[in-house]
């Protein structure tokens, strides 16, 4: 059965490290959904997000295999319903005078903004979880779509008291 | 005091004292500053041997082997010689000379990513950017070789950073890696279960690996087979841990294995993995052992428990502080008709060769070779049918058995036991190798006689790359392609060019006296074994 598991790992910011992350994956052909990396309110520390797919026993060997990596600190895993998910996507796309509205109409109910216009151009902007981002870009199939820049997923697990 | 001298000061404060290796310019430095010291250094004749021997040295003495080599070519050379360290977790401190820091990247001459390269087959890599972290870099890399599951590390060192200045030298006493805390203690509730399971279990087994070994855990671990009469089997890897006459010993498992030790496996309703990955070799079908069965998996390393079978029992730590514990536990069991069972099957599978009287009997050679080495003498294999009949047939008592198990590369054993000699000069130390891993080293013949290190080589000689042309016999019906050895050289010729002995078997005749002869020379000496070219191991 596969399923998908997200895994917050926390890294030391070392020039690297992500290509130790990113090439365990693929030498142990583990699939690499999405990956966002960033820095964490502690400098020395990178925070990278990796969304993998795949049967149990490979979600658990990555899950081991990155905790084996000297460079980890530490792996937290959650699947999508333990955890809060957002992606941000930068779309381009053509307009006319006829589906201006129509365009217009979609991002409010997407919660998108326009972010940038010209002439002819828009650029929208959404925040929001993966499976929204997919299905504005399929609403915006008909229209005329230029170009597209999409974070990896960032996650983190929900709130509940005595976190650490 | 430059970096490349601090280097020398902490090879020197982890009490090292042999550095394999071969010099170019990057690390020229470091090759300059060990003049001043006691280190002795091996020049070898090609770098992969450099990590070989060092890998022979580590597993005699226990403690990391450290090779130097240059930048680019000297330091791609040695990739597979890390790679085989890696996949059979030997401790082992890998230097490497870097250009300048200021020309990484620009493709100048010599210039290779080696850590970039390595990556896969290190446990851990550094390139140091500043002569002030040598210290910590050095002391960071030899904890992290030599403990959990120990592996290679690699230092890529910039020539200007072994020139650069350091001005107050400390190496120091402790490491601090928030991200490196292996497992030692197994868990006291696991150790419970284990406990309970192995006191319900009628049919117990325990397999070895080479994780016992590299824990110095054999002791414990077989007073815990002799206190509860638990049978024992192991991987290529735990060869020698047990030795080979032990009344609770039943061979080596696997696809070039005892067939009574695989059948003991099977038909085991308890089986007690230790230090030993679960790997295809080893074990064909890993689904196979954990059906019907309870799989007790020790290991000091998570991630091999569950990558290749899942275990009812995982139990993570040293394997020493492991058995410690559970010999501290008391069960009654009773696994006497188990035991007269495992006696059957070792009668009924017992395999009979029949062997050309034309050629010398690999299987009459090793039983009457081993027979005759001392107690503790060090046995290595290489890679092809001279490493399956070795593991077959070789006894060994309290010494050692070495191979390349996990990566299986050949022309591993001559550097190899020119390691393990220097570690253990008054021990007898016979390297075994076939015609075709022997010329894969045969350039390290003058690394023995300029060091003064004494050679002992056996070639089984079958003018084929054995292990390859049995596979074509039996998948491609006799099609041979590349296997033949033709146009190899007089060996006898050879190696009198290096001052050698050379001794010559041909057929049964005389074996007994040439194998005594072999033993007591005090030159360095090759016997050259004629084995019957169609010889299967199986």
């Amino acid at each position: 059965m596969k399923a998908k598991r997200i895994y917050s790992v926390t890294v030391e910011n070392r020039s690297g490290v992500l290509s130790k992350v990113s090439g365990l994956f693929a030498r142990r052909s583990f699939n690499i959904d999405s990956l966002a990396v960033g820095e964490t309110d502690d400098p020395e520390v990178s925070s990278m997000t990796i969304v993998s797919s795949g049967d149990e026993r490979t979600l658990e060997q990555i899950e081991k295999q990155l905790n084996k990596k000297l460079d980890v600190i530490k792996v937290k895993t959650f699947n999508e319903y333990q955890c809060v998910s957002r992606e941000l996507m930068l779309m381009k796309v053509k307009y006319n005078k006829s589906n201006r509205n129509e365009i217009m109409e979609m991002c409010e109910v997407m919660k998108a903004d326009i972010v940038d216009m010209s002439l002819h151009y828009m650029m929208i902007q959404i925040c929001d979880t993966p499976e929204k981002i997919q299905l504005l870009i399929n609403m915006f199939k008909s229209i005329s779509i230029v170009e597209i820049a999409r974070t990896g997923t960032l996650s983190l697990s929900k709130c509940i008291e005595n976190d650490g | 005091m430059i970096g490349a001298e601090a280097i020398i000061k902490c090879l020197e404060a982890e009490d090292v004292k042999y550095v394999f290796g071969y010099p170019g310019v990057a690390i020229c430095p470091f090759y300059n500053s060990i003049l001043e010291s006691d280190i002795k250094t091996v020049l070898v004749r090609t770098e992969q041997s450099a990590a070989h021997a060092a890998s022979g040295l580590a597993r005699i003495t226990g403690k990391p082997g450290v090779c130097a080599v240059t930048s680019g070519p000297g330091a791609t050379n040695i990739i597979t010689g890390v790679a085989t360290a890696y996949a059979d977790s030997i401790p082992l401190i890998v230097i490497t000379g870097q250009v300048k820091t200021d020309l990484i990247g620009s493709d100048v001459f010599q210039e290779a990513d080696i850590t970039g390269a390595v990556e896969s087959f290190v446990k851990y890599s550094y390139l140091v950017k500043k002569a002030e972290d040598l210290p910590r870099i050095f002391k960071e890399a030899f904890h992290i070789a030599s403990s959990g599951r120990k592996g290679p590390v690699l230092i890529d060192i910039p020539i200007d950073v072994q020139n650069d200045n350091i001005k107050n030298f400390k190496y120091p006493e402790s490491v601090n890696l928030r991200t490196y805390k292996p497992t030692v203690k197994g868990n006291a509730s696991q150790i419970k279960k284990v406990i309970k399971e192995l006191a319900k279990a009628d049919k117990p087994i325990m397999c070895i690996g080479g994780g016992v070994q590299l824990g110095q855990a054999d002791d414990e671990v077989i007073k815990f087979a002799e206190k509860h009469n638990i049978p024992m089997v192991t991987t290529m890897m735990g060869i020698g841990t047990i030795p080979t006459d032990h009344p609770l010993y039943f061979g080596m498992v696997g696809n070039n294995g005892k067939p009574y030790a695989n059948k003991a496996m099977n038909e085991s309703d308890c089986v007690m993995m230790v230090g030993a990955r679960v790997a295809d070799r080893a074990i064909s079908q890993p689904d196979l052992i954990t059906k019907d069965k309870v799989l007790i998996h020790i290991d000091v390393d998570p991630a091999e428990i569950g990558k290749n079978a899942v275990s009812s029992i995982p139990l993570v730590g040293d394997c020493e502080a492991i058995f410690e514990d559970l010999n501290k536990e008391d069960f009654s069991s009773d696994t006497s008709k188990w035991l007269k069972a495992l006696e059957g099957f070792k009668k009924e599978l017992k395999i009979v060769r029949k062997p050309n009287k034309k050629y010398v009997d690999p299987q009459n050679f090793i039983e009457t070779l081993t027979d005759k080495l001392k107690d503790d003498a060090i046995y290595i294999a290489d890679v092809g049918q001279n490493q399956i009949f070795s593991c077959a047939y070789a006894k060994i008592k309290k010494g050692k058995f070495l191979t390349s198990g996990g990566m299986g590369t050949m022309g591993y054993s001559i550097p190899a036991s020119l390691g393990a000699k220097l570690a253990a000069p008054k021990r007898q130390v016979v390297c075994v190798c076939g015609d075709g891993s022997f010329q894969m080293s045969m350039c390290e013949l003058a690394t023995f006689v300029q060091h003064g290190v004494q050679a002992k080589i056996i070639v089984f000689n079958n003018n084929f790359l054995g292990m390859v042309r049995e596979y074509q016999h039996y998948s491609y019906k006799d099609n041979y392609s590349m296997v033949s050895l033709d146009g190899s050289p007089d060996l006898e010729k050879l190696v009198k060019a290096y001052g050698f002995d050379y001794l010559r078997l041909k057929t049964a005749k005389g074996l007994s006296e040439i194998i005594d002869k072999f033993l007591e020379d005090k030159n360095n000496c090759l016997l050259e074994v004629m084995i019957d070219p169609m010889d299967l191991v199986k």
